[in-house]
């Protein structure tokens, strides 16, 4: 392919919370972003250019964010792209900015993504209707429930599964410091006894909506070399979208996000995900997608994704522990979201998840979906070089 | 945050539009930068911050642009400056600060190195210059905004106050507490336009009749018609009318109350696929327990009044069960 190799030199995050009203914008950017570079060791002239990604723009209200964030991003003077994917933005975000690097274009590349969204309301923004229609949109619990209600009869799994995902991630997120919600005590049976809130999908189901960044510094060989420790490798990155619908389209199991996981895996020069990969933090808003996503990557077999979870395999200790970090279910700072997935993935293979390491991960997958489950956007990073 | 579906055109082919408003009262944490700043309006008072380079940045910039490093050297600077550029503005809109022929301006303040952009009460063109000194005239009960500062005048301003937009929504805050939020309504007024084909599918829903269009590659018959084939990209000219009967392939039920929502919680979403469609649409299920609602449940239209009927598909007001035996899984399995 002759992209340079590419490396994670450093990731930074907030502390997510409903409403960090303490903050600016630019300010919550920061607090992600000088976290990353210290955890890099670089500082703002060893930066060649900035790439920022935020979900759409009604969440917020503000139309162009980075035209204003460019001095809190230390952006003036260097090329500053902002990337726009919906949900799995925080993933293509990274892509890009890797991309930057892997062409040889830059040394060290800084990217960011957030959303704070007590200023808003996405529930409101993602329910606006056009005229002429039927008004039964209900947020993005609304479009993904029914799907959520075919994969259960298509794949047989047992009413239960989605609980033992939803207190499998919360209780991982008690061990992680930065997460918006920490649920030690949290059961199967107390997730079974929350609100219906979109039948199937029930309250603790549910991610949280979260202000909140994350960041993390790029860079190419050299600087790679030189993270104390090691770095984290990028041996494979893949990207694909579909139309939100179209006649015949799955929406249980995108051709989109198939298509993208077996180019990464083939590009990552791996012939048995489950076997080769050691962790995985992938994109679960809603619990049922840990299994459908599962699926969707190749993981396991189509229909038996809940087997893994109910298995108990994808707890930490398990065989491929999911979303060590307590994953979306646990922090949801929409545009930052996927970034999270991707920088967790790296921070496992670099061995600082700190309560949450998976023991000697040296391979992980991280991965965003966004939209209509239309976009999708995934890497694979290594404790070697690729 | 309402959609009016009413139809303004008067041509009968002409695609069809209606208005889309939507409106949203955001709000912005001002941080402790930006905070100084505006609780320093509500005081009478502007405040800068002094950058790396000693420059005085009016408003207060939260990172030096030249270094990126925090910027904590706050500075008082005067409330009166001189016009560095200008541009009229013979209609005022809703919200403009004030609201009768005024100019936009860019002042810089005594004190300060940069320029704050603000309306300038001048009556008329003639009566505002670059370099023309201007002066704040407050408002009379600051609160903690940029609208604290009513406009800026200058020496041959008219006299008396001019006529101002109503101030800010002012967020909630405990009795002494500084100002930690401000209120930004925003307000967007489209006109949405349905394409040529779904005008005529509109119409149909008009007259009570379900008009769909069918691929001539791949045959899919789909309704709302697009106009052109989302899998093979030709154009979709063959109408089908489609009957009011179906199945709900997938649904859900909706428990959860939300700002804008105009359906009375729960109720069942439900993904309808008509018969002879191949593709489904969204609609809403009654006429028996949501708890019965199944996949593949056999259902028809409940249609309004005919009075009440116009260019939407909400002339359906809802589907219900037929009481036919439901469809077998394999027949719709692949339109999930």
């Amino acid at each position: 392919m002759g992209k340079q190799r590419t490396a994670v030199l450093g990731t930074g995050q907030t502390h997510h919370r409903a409403k960090r009203t303490d903050v600016s914008m630019p300010g919550l950017l920061r607090e992600a972003v000088d976290r990353a570079m210290a955890d890099a060791q670089v500082d703002w002239p060893d930066i060649d250019a900035v790439v920022l990604g935020k979900a759409p723009d009604l969440f917020e209200g503000v139309m162009m964010p980075e035209l204003f964030l460019a001095d809190a991003l230390g952006a003036n003077g260097k090329p500053l792209l902002r990337v726009h994917t919906a949900g799995s933005v925080g993933g293509s975000t990274a892509l890009v900015a890797a991309s930057l690097v892997q062409a040889g274009v830059h040394r060290r590349v800084l990217t960011v993504a957030f959303e704070k969204q007590s200023e808003s309301n996405a529930m409101w923004a993602l329910s606006i209707l056009p005229p002429f229609q039927m008004p039964v949109g209900a947020g993005a619990g609304g479009y993904f429930a029914p799907h959520v209600r075919s994969y259960i009869r298509r794949s047989g799994a047992p009413e239960h599964v989605g609980a033992i995902v939803a207190a499998k991630d919360r209780r991982n997120g008690a061990l992680n410091p930065f997460a918006h919600l920490r649920q030690p005590d949290i059961t199967v049976e107390s997730v079974r006894a929350s609100q219906m809130l979109w039948d199937p999908i029930r309250y603790d189901e549910t991610c949280p909506s979260s202000d909140g960044a994350c960041a993390m510094v790029l860079g190419d060989e050299t600087a790679g070399d030189a993270v104390p420790g090691g770095a984290a490798w990028i041996h494979a990155t893949a990207m694909r979208t579909e139309p939100t619908t179209f006649a015949g389209r799955d929406q249980v199991n995108p051709q989109a996000g198939k298509d993208a996981a077996a180019a990464l895996w083939r590009e990552a020069g791996i012939t048995d995900p489950l076997s080769q990969v050691d962790t995985a933090e992938i994109y679960v808003p809603f619990s049922w997608f840990e299994p459908m996503w599962l699926e969707n990557l190749g993981f396991m077999p189509e229909g038996e994704g809940w087997k893994l979870t109910e298995a108990g395999e994808t707890a930490l200790g398990g065989r491929l522990p999911v979303n060590p970090s307590g994953g979306v279910l646990s922090s949801n700072p929409i545009g930052a979201s996927g970034m999270l997935r991707f920088s967790e993935a790296a921070k496992q293979v670099m061995g600082r998840a700190g309560d949450y390491q998976v023991d000697g991960a040296r391979t992980a997958l991280g991965h965003a979906y966004g939209g209509g489950s239309q976009f999708f956007a995934m890497w694979v990073v290594g404790a070697a070089k690729p | 945050m309402n959609a009016a579906a009413t139809e303004t055109s008067e041509a009968p082919e002409a695609p069809l539009s209606a208005p889309l408003n939507v409106g949203f009262d955001y709000t912005r944490s001002v941080g402790p930068v930006l905070g100084r700043f505006v609780n320093a309006l509500r005081e009478r008072r502007i405040v800068g911050v002094r950058g790396s380079d000693g420059r005085v940045h009016v408003p207060p910039v939260e990172y030096d642009p030249l270094t990126a490093q925090p910027l904590t050297e706050f500075t008082d600077v005067a409330d009166e400056g001189t016009v560095v550029s200008w541009s009229w503005v013979a209609e005022p809109l809703d919200a403009q600060p004030v609201q009768r022929p005024f100019a936009w301006a860019l002042i810089r303040l005594d004190g300060a190195d940069t320029c704050l952009l603000h309306a300038v009460d001048a009556g008329s063109p003639d009566n505002i210059h670059t370099g023309m000194r201007v002066r704040a005239r407050w408002a009379d009960e600051p609160v903690g905004h940029i609208r604290d500062i009513a406009c800026f005048t200058g020496p041959d301003s008219p006299a008396g106050p001019a006529p101002t937009a109503p101030p800010p929504p002012v967020a909630e805050r405990a009795e002494g507490e500084p100002v930690s939020t401000v209120i930004t309504p925003i307000h967007l007024r489209y006109l949405h336009s349905a394409s040529p084909e779904e005008s005529r599918y509109l119409r149909g829903l008009a007259e009570g009749k379900l008009i769909a269009q069918r691929c001539p590659a791949c045959h899919k018959v789909y309704i709302p018609p697009r106009g052109a084939c989302p899998t093979d990209g030709v154009p979709t000219t063959d109408e089908v009318e489609l009957p009011d009967t179906g199945i709900v392939t997938t649904f859900c039920i909706v428990n959860v109350p939300f700002l804008g929502q105009r359906l009375t919680p729960p109720y069942v979403a439900a993904y309808i696929l008509l018969d002879g469609a191949d593709i489904p649409f969204l609609h809403l299920v009654l006429g028996c327990e949501a708890s019965e609602v199944r996949m593949g449940m056999r259902v028809r239209a409940a249609w309004k009044p005919r009075e009440q009927w116009s260019t939407t598909l909400e002339n359906i007001g809802h589907f219900e069960p037929t009481g036919e035996p439901d469809a077998p899984y394999e027949s719709y399995a692949h339109h999930l």
